[in-house]
């Protein structure tokens, strides 16, 4: 890659990322997993001033569970979430999603929190974090606060993330009942962004009736979009093939996908 | 930064245009007309790759915009913009016409024929996109007056030769040239043309005496390299009730970009496109074609395809198809009562192809058993009652290769034979020198080997070099399937030159007469006193300290051969795929390829082969093409849009072979790298539009991509 010239710095900590980001300004990039942004810089589509690493900061990559909440640092990467087991057993949505990204060598690098960070509706994780209504814990110089999903995407590569800030950690409460989740993605080949994506989740009570639906849909509208009217058609019932159906048209009504490479609109709603 | 170089530049030194390999001829760089995006319109040279770069960037065109002509059958219309002024008299884009056969026969034929059944088809425009780009090294020595270009080129001599047309006026006499051709990242027929990177880095190590290197990124590789295919074709099939096939009848509009930068022999200019009668015995068919400019990549190189097999390949056996379909004749058993016979061969195809040998029956049986081909159609007729949309698809396709008899062949003047040099050191180990150039194909071993058969040498002692034209004898280099068929004949009978060379030998050591001695490999003996031998260590070690005098010393042997004819492998391919009816998404649930390519010299590198073969026939079946908007952008440049099928995409390939020997190469091999390419795309849509024939498709357009057959599905009316 032969990108314009930039400046780059790899902090070792929190406080001192924030101070570089404050004295930066606007032209400084952070550099997590860099496999949105490298591939913008090579082809100069992007081209930062000054890169801030921040690989190099220890304690933001895990997973763990704290009582009924999961955690994830935001510089976890992709393979860390296919390969962990607490993910594996209670959180497949993510395995779903991880081993569509890209290619393996992708993954080794690519961050669950620079997946979200980069507010594009073409990546895949959005969609799941919609599912599963998760929270965003987002850090600055004066300290931490939390933004819920639906209001963190602002736009095309705009998100809640202000000026001096960095994403650290995606939190997610488990809903109290029977609960299963599951990511499909229509993708010309593999490693393509999805030509449509779906994330689901369910949580359903003792009697079968739904009574969690969370649907997040990728890259069939401007930004990462949750499928309300189609959630809506799923709770209270037992999922039978009528409400299923009517989720699906909904979904097809309600997203805006563009017409592009990958398929027209009427293709798009139709998938 | 050391310079920027423009077309005016290179104006003062008729560096400007260059021929292409079609005998047109190509910008270097433009002086004041740009012929399509991503061409080259400066050169920056820099001290290193980064510099050079935001040199790149800082270079400013201003283009004044003009009508582009897109649409190869707009370029033929009259008052479209003529695209070549440069070309003296030229008032319009038509390039050449083409045509075999027997025009009237053919219109009686089809006149009088129970059963005509028509497509149009396009074969879309595609790209070899190899892992390495294309590049140099070009080194000027100002002292020696001597050029030595480092290059990707699957053909080095013949590169040589049109460097020296490009050069000879500033002294460059192809004396002064030695290319060098290393271990290459993959070729397909792309690195077979010239391109203007490759003059620039000569031009500018020339003016200044530091060697210069040029290197596509990725994206300049896609765009403006030379690409593959683009062919419009109008394919009819006249037949029986009955299903018995009687004629064909091809027309092509060739689209070639702005210029004919194929690689095809001169007196070709559509390849060996007359293979499109197929596998079939009729004796009456007619082919035209016509080229003409557009505003697009210069072009039309052979991407594993023989020349433009692929495209008459993919014509005629969707046309058998087609017309099984008309008449209500399976697939299978149409193509087998239309077979050539086995003993039918040798063949005169009716566009004048020779046909070598064959057993089309054997192969297509085999293939049918592999696959289960009854059961397969009871469980289709099964899943159709399920909603389920099931497709087999065949494809039994004839190749030609190994061109050619230099009485027919060559390319801008030199004859296309191709050339081995063997040389046996007095230790009984060899080196071996070929005009042609592996990019991955294992000429190494397959050479090796079949030296080790003539002269009971042990392969592994047996060097293999290529691709230095100041070492190896002048060949034509490596396409279009030709090396065994050429350079393996070559290295065969050089070899036996070198036998007959030992047996005098060993007849002298053995005191003996020659016709006393037997031959096994490895060794020469006495009739009836097996004993009394000596080995070919032993003669060649002679050779060097105690040879007959009178006899020259050494143990070498060169030998240029000119192939008596084509060889024409063959292949029968089946498909199966499986389509979700909701997404459309296709799967290709099993695909078996019986393959016959004469003689195998070595079955491993031959399956390697068709797996690639397969995969890169699966491209643009399903994946690939160039695609360009009406205003002239290439829409998917990139690899992110060009879709190129990995390993995710390929199934598990289920190969095997039927083996009928070329009757008139030394050792019976016909040639195999380009068969899977030409055979598999036709045997995949064969397989899609038969899953969804009973909803009323009859033809898919390639790459039959998911959307693409939603879109034909809404049209029959399958969604609502």
């Amino acid at each position: 890659m032969i990108p314009e010239q930039f400046g780059y710095s790899a902090p070792t900590s929190l406080q001192e990322a924030f101070s570089l980001l404050q004295e930066l300004g606007e032209d400084a990039k952070i550099l997590a997993g860099g496999h949105s942004l490298i591939p913008m810089m090579k082809l100069r589509l992007a081209t930062p001033f000054h890169l801030i690493d921040i690989n190099k900061i220890p304690g933001l990559a895990y997973i763990r569970e704290e009582g009924n909440t999961l955690k994830i640092g935001a510089l976890t990467r992709e393979v860390d979430l296919e390969e962990s087991t607490l993910i594996h057993d209670k959180y497949p949505i993510f395995i779903d999603a991880s081993k569509l990204i890209a290619d393996p060598q992708v993954r080794n690098f690519g961050t669950l929190g620079g997946n979200i960070a980069h507010g594009d509706a073409a990546n895949d994780h959005p969609a799941v974090m919609i599912a599963l209504r998760a929270v965003v814990e987002i850090s600055g110089a004066g300290g931490s606060r939390t933004v819920a999903i639906d209001d963190f995407f602002h736009g095309f590569y705009m998100t809640a993330i202000e000026q001096g800030e960095i994403l650290t950690e995606i939190r997610i409460s488990r809903p109290q009942s029977k609960f299963g989740s599951a990511y499909h993605k229509v993708e010309r080949k593999v490693g393509d962004y999805a030509t449509a994506g779906v994330a689901i989740a369910l949580g359903m009570d003792d009697k079968g009736i739904c009574t969690y639906a969370g649907i997040g849909l990728t890259n069939v509208n401007a930004t990462p979009m949750r499928a309300e009217r189609s959630e809506a058609a799923l709770i209270g019932t037992n999922l039978n093939a009528e409400a299923i159906n009517l989720a699906a048209r909904h979904a097809s009504e309600d997203c805006q996908p563009s017409s592009d490479l990958r398929g027209d609109e009427e293709y798009k709603r139709h998938q | 930064m050391v310079a920027v170089v423009t077309g005016k530049d290179l104006e003062k030194y008729n560096l400007h245009w260059m021929p292409t390999l079609m005998s047109d001829t190509q910008m270097v760089l433009p002086t004041d007309t740009v012929m399509y995006q991503a061409q080259e319109v400066a050169a920056v040279i820099a001290t290193d790759r980064y510099t050079a770069r935001d040199g790149k960037e800082a270079v400013r065109v201003e283009y004044e915009p003009m009508t582009p002509v897109m649409d190869p059958y707009k370029s033929m219309e009259p008052g479209a913009p003529v695209l070549r002024p440069d070309k003296p008299g030229k008032t319009d884009n038509h390039i050449w016409h083409w045509e075999a056969g027997d025009r009237a026969k053919t219109e009686e034929v089809f006149k009088n024929a129970d059963v005509v059944v028509k497509q149009h088809m396009h074969i879309p425009r595609i790209h070899v996109a190899s892992i390495e780009t294309c590049g140099c090294v070009a080194a000027y020595d100002k002292i020696e007056n001597h050029l030595t270009m480092y290059m990707t080129t699957q053909a080095p001599h013949a590169i040589r030769t049109v460097i020296a047309l490009v050069a000879g006026h500033v002294g460059l006499t192809e004396e002064k040239i030695r290319v060098i051709s290393p271990d290459i990242g993959g070729g397909f027929g792309g690195k077979v043309p010239v391109y203007p990177g490759y003059v620039i880095a000569i031009a500018v190590s020339f003016l200044t005496g530091a060697p210069v290197k040029w290197i596509e990124d990725r994206s300049e590789n896609l765009q403006a390299d030379s690409f593959a295919r683009d062919y419009h074709i109008t394919a009819e099939m006249a037949g029986t009730k009955e299903g018995k096939i009687l004629a064909t009848r091809f027309k092509v509009l060739a689209d070639h970009g702005y210029t004919d930068a194929s690689a095809n022999p001169s007196k070709f200019p559509t390849g060996l496109f007359s293979i499109g009668t197929g596998s079939y015995n009729y004796d009456t068919a007619f082919m035209e074609a016509d080229a003409v400019y557009t505003n697009k990549p210069p072009g039309g190189v052979a991407y594993r395809c023989s020349f433009r097999v692929t495209e008459a390949v993919h014509a005629v056996e969707r046309m058998t198809d087609l017309f099984a379909k008309q008449v209500g004749k399976d697939p299978a058993q149409l193509r087998m009562e239309n077979f050539i016979k086995k003993d039918e061969f040798p063949w005169k195809s009716p566009t004048g192809g020779t046909y070598d040998s064959g057993d089309y029956h054997a192969g297509l049986e085999k293939a049918m058993k592999a696959i289960a081909y009854d059961e397969m159609r009871t469980e289709q007729i099964e899943l159709r009652k399920q909603g389920k949309l099931m497709g087999i698809g065949i494809s039994t396709f004839t190749e030609i290769v190994g061109a050619g008899p230099s009485k027919d062949f060559d390319i801008l003047g030199i004859k296309m034979f191709d050339s081995a040099e063997i040389r046996v050191h007095p230790t009984g180990k060899a080196i071996a020198r070929f005009g042609t150039k592996s990019q991955g194909q294992g000429h190494e071993t397959t050479y090796a080997q079949i030296i080790a058969e003539e002269l009971g040498i042990p392969a592994a002692h047996i060097q293999v070099e290529e691709g230095d034209t100041d070492t190896a004898p002048y060949g034509l280099g490596t396409y279009a399937s030709r090396s065994t068929p050429t350079a393996g004949a070559a290295a065969a009978v050089a070899a036996r030159k070198l036998r007959d060379k030992a047996r005098k030998i060993a007849a002298y050591l053995l005191e003996v007469s020659e016709e006393d001695l037997e031959w096994e490999p490895g060794k020469f003996f006495v009739k009836g006193a097996p004993d009394k031998a000596k080995t070919i260590q032993e003669i060649v070690f002679a050779a060097y300290t105690n040879h007959p005098q009178g006899m020259e010393a050494g143990f070498e042997a060169t030998h240029y051969y000119d192939p008596p004819n084509l060889t024409f492998p063959s292949g029968a391919y089946i498909c199966i795929v499986d389509i979700d009816p909701e997404t459309c998404e296709i799967k290709i649930r099993r695909f078996v390829a019986i393959d016959d390519c004469g003689n195998i010299i070595n079955p491993m590198i031959v399956q390697g082969q068709v797996h690639g073969g397969l995969t890169q026939g699966l491209a643009p079946a399903m994946y690939e093409e160039l695609i360009y908007d009406e205003a002239g952008n290439i829409l998917n440049g990139t690899l992110m849009d060009y879709l190129v099928p990995t390993a995710v995409e390929s199934p598990s390939w289920e190969t095997g072979h039927t083996v009928t020997p070329s009757p008139h190469h030394p050792i019976g091999a016909k040639g195999v790298g380009e068969s899977p390419t030409v055979g598999a795309p036709p045997a995949i849509v064969n397989a899609i539009v038969d899953a969804v024939s009973h909803l009323g498709i009859k033809h898919l357009e390639i790459p039959v991509t998911p959307y693409k057959l939603f879109k034909e599905l809404k049209k029959v009316g399958y969604f609502k």
